[in-house]
């Protein structure tokens, strides 16, 4: 029985992502950021959230995709996770969609690193692919100081391309 | 306080009696415990044995309510014993008393199963019921009591009765309670009436985000105390005030309401000792005051455990048996006594027996045979220190290992503990007249005052605990002040080394930095000084402490994060940590002891730091710590000057005194020997150069004279042969070479009386 599912969707560089809605807290602006030594590289600094002290993971960095341009502001989206909100930080934001389950399938075979890691799956929609973040994984960061660097070569082959 | 984590769960009337009953029966525990101690030492104690009574009896009732059948008979046999003693059928004796408190423990491990599964749990209490039931029956009646009601077994007639702390029971039985209407009213236990009126339950998780709002207004309060700074309306900066002395009574309210007594923790203690001693064989008699000293929650949390375990060691180690202490001359009862106070915005809490002590002496051989310290390093500790080598890990004094203590993990693990949450431990001892265990701890960990610094363009907090003194270095002493030991920089801060480094580096990104000044934060981690230096620093304010998300988790610098006045956040270092990273304090058994004389510390430092190497003006080989050395210098031996029988030398405008190293031990010799000590004759002026080692003294800075440098090595001293030749300390292998160690104080005393004796001989002629 199919089901109907909403999800947050957002932009990194020309691909199409969706997180579940029901985990997004908020979608701020950006806003200046306290930088964190020695953290993780995707780490981008820490944000008070009204008064709550907000990790902001860049998921540009996140996913090994080129770095945005210096002139493009990323937007926050503010997620919940069992330690307590955390922002992920994207090019832009999207609607919010509902889509049938019918429309889903598992990622390819073929995709790799870090993308098959945390992409939990792929929504054939009409004029474009949706890929779903595994917002759990995109926030628990591999062993302490590991530069996910060696991955970078495959990211430009990333399904998710719109044909 | 009752933690329940409520949220999200759908409301069940059964869960909420259950609830109930787990958190009444938890409490009424407590008072059982020490009711039975207090019963066990006076049988007479009426009031007591009721309340006991009356307690078991609404157990039962509950039990019986809930299907918790085990309990139930375990309560009804324990009851029935009661009620005999309440008759006065019987006496209230140990093996009583033994039973009794075993049934405490059942009611508590069934407890802990209706919490963690719903149901009794697997334990079976049957023995001890056929327990009570003997002793009830076999028990002969020591006073015959004819008008004692033939009721064994029976349940009593009153009622079950609310037992509450501090409330005296009610002088008549109130009639059992309606079926309840609604959920909180619907425990079995009716309440009286004073103290629900006036206390609340309330979930920790409510008073830890009213603690949180409470942070946020601390924060909010000081932007807007920053922003009044630059307006003048007189009403404005009034509200302002007035908000300001609001926050403070808020503040201080809120962290009230998650104060408790160091009494709840304490509650167990009672019977600990008393089971513990009873399982030694020794007679303790345990004192506590100062029950209602407050702490934080979390705090008393944190010291639960460390107590425990220090209590027995006391009881365990501490307390001789009886006989041992009859014949020490000592009463055969030991004496233990807890006490806690307020003491210089800090709580102190200490454990104090009469016992054997610690034996420094056994300490030192325990520690060098667990290769814990050198023997050479053991032998320079004062018994002060060698006490406080217990808190090392991997040490136990105890020869036999019990059951309860002495597996040499332990009082490492409390210090760690103590120290974990801000405080410290103190130990001191002496044979044969006991131990005192002390701890300092904060009253609350939430909101610490810190000093915000500024590097590489981010600030940073650092908890004033670890703050020592802030040094500033402007000018020329900017550019001369920082002295490199083989490229580390260190500082001269009173005329010893402190080492330095620069936060930016540690933390990854190097800054360009201002030449003309220089920021040095000095700070104290473990028994460890050193500077941090910082672009600027700033002030000291009010931060509330938040921790770091596991993303963050594992860098290792930081204790956590704050939110600043401007509402940027700010991240709070962690001085330990940043000190390991920089290997200023060495990782494993770095910590020394804890080091309270002065002598000791310089000992140590003179076992592991850094020596100069040098020969003297007669080739002999010489060496000193390092600390000691003001600076190396090179003087043409033109500039050397007499004045009087010194020689001296002008030195960055002062009149430095120069000692010829070799010159001044032969005189010390000389006059040692009796022999007569001749005034020094002038030197010819000569060609070259003499190389000075500058020294600060006791009274000023002091050049020796010296041969040649050679190096300066930091090396563990291996042999060391104690010298008769006087201003020698003694002799050690340095670099395969045997080196002498140079008492430069002493030399430099000794030349002084000298020369002045010489002056005045003189004068005189």
């Amino acid at each position: 029985m199919p089901e109907e599912r909403q999800y947050c969707t957002f932009y990194l560089r020309d691909m199409y992502f969706g997180l579940d809605v029901l985990k997004v807290q908020e979608i701020i602006r950006y806003q200046p950021m306290t930088s964190v030594p020695l953290a993780h590289p995707v780490v981008r600094g820490l944000i008070n959230l009204r008064g709550q002290i907000v990790t902001a993971i860049d998921l540009r960095l996140r996913l090994d995709l080129t770095p945005r341009p210096d002139d493009q502001v990323p937007v926050n989206v503010v997620v919940q996770t069992d330690d307590g909100a955390v922002s992920l930080l994207v090019d832009e934001i999207g609607d919010v969609l509902e889509v049938s389950d019918r429309q889903f399938e598992r990622p390819p075979e073929t995709l790799r690193g870090t993308a098959r890691e945390l992409i939990r799956g792929v929504y054939k929609l009409a004029d474009r692919l949706l890929l779903i973040l595994d917002t759990d994984r995109a926030v628990s960061l591999p062993g302490a100081r590991e530069l996910p660097n060696a991955l970078q070569t495959r990211s430009t082959d990333l399904p998710g391309d719109s044909p | 306080m009752v933690v329940s984590p409520r949220d999200g769960e759908t409301w069940d009337p059964m869960n909420e009696i259950i609830r109930e009953f787990i958190l009444e029966t938890q409490e009424n525990l407590a008072q059982l415990d020490t009711d039975l101690l207090i019963l066990e030492k006076d049988p007479s104690e009426k009031e007591t044995l009721a309340r006991v009574f009356r307690t078991l009896h609404s157990v039962k009732g509950t039990a019986g309510f809930l299907g918790l059948d085990k309990l139930q008979a375990l309560a009804h046999s324990a009851e029935s014993l009661l009620s005999k003693l309440r008759a006065g059928e019987l006496l209230f004796n140990q093996p009583i008393a033994t039973a009794l408190l075993e049934v405490v423990d059942a009611t508590r491990q069934v407890i802990a199963a209706v919490e963690a599964n719903g149901d009794e749990g697997s334990g079976d209490y049957s023995a001890l019921t056929a327990r009570l039931d003997d002793l009830r029956v076999a028990n002969p009646t020591p006073i015959p009591v004819p008008a004692a009601p033939a009721a064994s077994g029976a349940p009593a007639p009153l009622p079950a009765l609310p037992v509450r702390e501090h409330s005296p029971p009610p002088p008549a039985p109130i009639s059992l309670p309606k079926p309840a209407s609604e959920p909180g009213d619907s425990t079995p236990e009716p309440r009286s009436a004073g103290v629900s009126d006036t206390t609340l339950r309330v979930d920790v998780g409510l008073l830890d985000k009213l603690m949180n709002l409470v942070g946020e207004l601390v924060l909010a309060r000081n932007q807007i105390m920053q922003f009044s700074t630059s307006q003048e309306e007189p009403s404005f900066l009034g509200t302002v005030q007035r908000l300001n002395l609001l926050t403070t009574e808020l503040q201080a309210s809120v962290m009230k309401t998650r104060m408790q007594p160091i009494g709840n923790v304490w509650g167990k203690f009672p019977r600990v000792v008393r089971d513990l001693s009873l399982a030694c064989g020794k007679q303790v008699r345990f004192e506590m005051d100062g029950q209602e000293t407050e702490l934080d929650k979390t705090i008393i949390e944190a010291i639960k455990d460390p107590m425990t375990h220090m209590i027995r060691n006391a009881v365990d180690h501490g307390i001789e048996t009886p006989e041992a202490r009859s014949a020490g001359g000592k009463p055969a009862e030991g004496r233990l006594h807890l006490r806690a106070f307020h003491e210089g915005g800090k709580v102190i809490i200490e454990i104090v027996d009469d016992g054997a002590g610690i034996d420094p002496h056994r300490v030192r051989e325990k520690a060098i045979h667990a290769k814990i310290v050198s023997a050479e390093d053991a032998a320079r500790m004062s018994e002060r220190e060698l006490v406080n080598l217990v808190f090392l890990p991997g040490f136990s004094t105890a020869d036999k290992i019990t059951h309860f203590s002495g597996r040499g993990v332990g009082m490492d693990v409390v210090r760690t503990n103590i120290e974990k949450i801000g405080g410290t431990v103190d130990l001191e001892s002496q044979v044969s007249c006991g131990t005192t265990v002390k701890m300092k701890i904060p009253l609350t960990l939430a909101i610490i005052p810190a000093l915000t610094v500024t590097a590489s363009g981010e600030r940073y907090c650092i908890p004033q605990v670890n703050l020592l003194e802030l040094v500033r270095l402007e000018g020329e002493q900017a550019f001369r002040g920082i002295e490199r030991i083989h490229g580390d920089p260190v500082y001269r801060l009173r005329g010893s080394l402190l080492p330095l480094f620069y936060l930016d580096e540690q933390l990854g990104n190097e800054s360009a930095r201002v030449a003309d000044e220089v920021n040095i934060v000095v700070l104290q981690a473990d028994d460890r000084q050193f500077g941090l230096v910082v672009d600027a620093i700033h002030d000291t304010e009010e931060i509330v402490v938040k921790p770091l998300q596991k993303q963050l988790k594992g860098i290792g610098v930081f204790a956590g994060a704050t939110i600043m006045g401007d509402g940027r956040v700010a991240l709070i270092l962690d001085v330990l940590g940043l000190a390991h990273r920089a290997n200023v304090v060495s990782g494993a058994r770095g910590r020394a002891v804890n080091e309270s004389s002065v002598e000791s510390v310089e000992a140590h430092a003179q076992a592991l730091a850094s020596l100069l190497l040098f020969t003297t003006t007669d080739g002999s080989r010489m060496a000193f710590p390092l600390s000691l050395v003001a600076r190396l210098e090179e003087f043409p031996r033109s500039t050397l000057e007499m004045v009087g029988a010194r020689e001296v030398v002008q030195y960055r405008n002062e009149i430095l005194p120069q000692l010829d190293v070799s010159r001044e031990l032969r005189r010390l010799a000389s006059s040692r020997n009796g022999q007569p000590t001749r005034s020094l004759k002038p030197r010819p002026v000569a060609n070259g150069t003499v190389q000075v080692v500058v020294v600060a003294g006791r009274e000023g800075r002091v050049g020796l004279v010296v041969g040649s440098i050679l190096d300066i090595v930091e090396e563990e001293i291996i042999a060391r042969n104690r010298t008769n030749r006087p201003g020698i300390d003694f002799t050690a292998v340095v670099q395969q070479r045997v080196t002498e160690f140079l008492d430069v104080e002493r030399l430099i005393q000794a030349s002084r009386s000298e020369i002045a004796e010489n002056e005045l001989a003189t004068h005189a002629t």
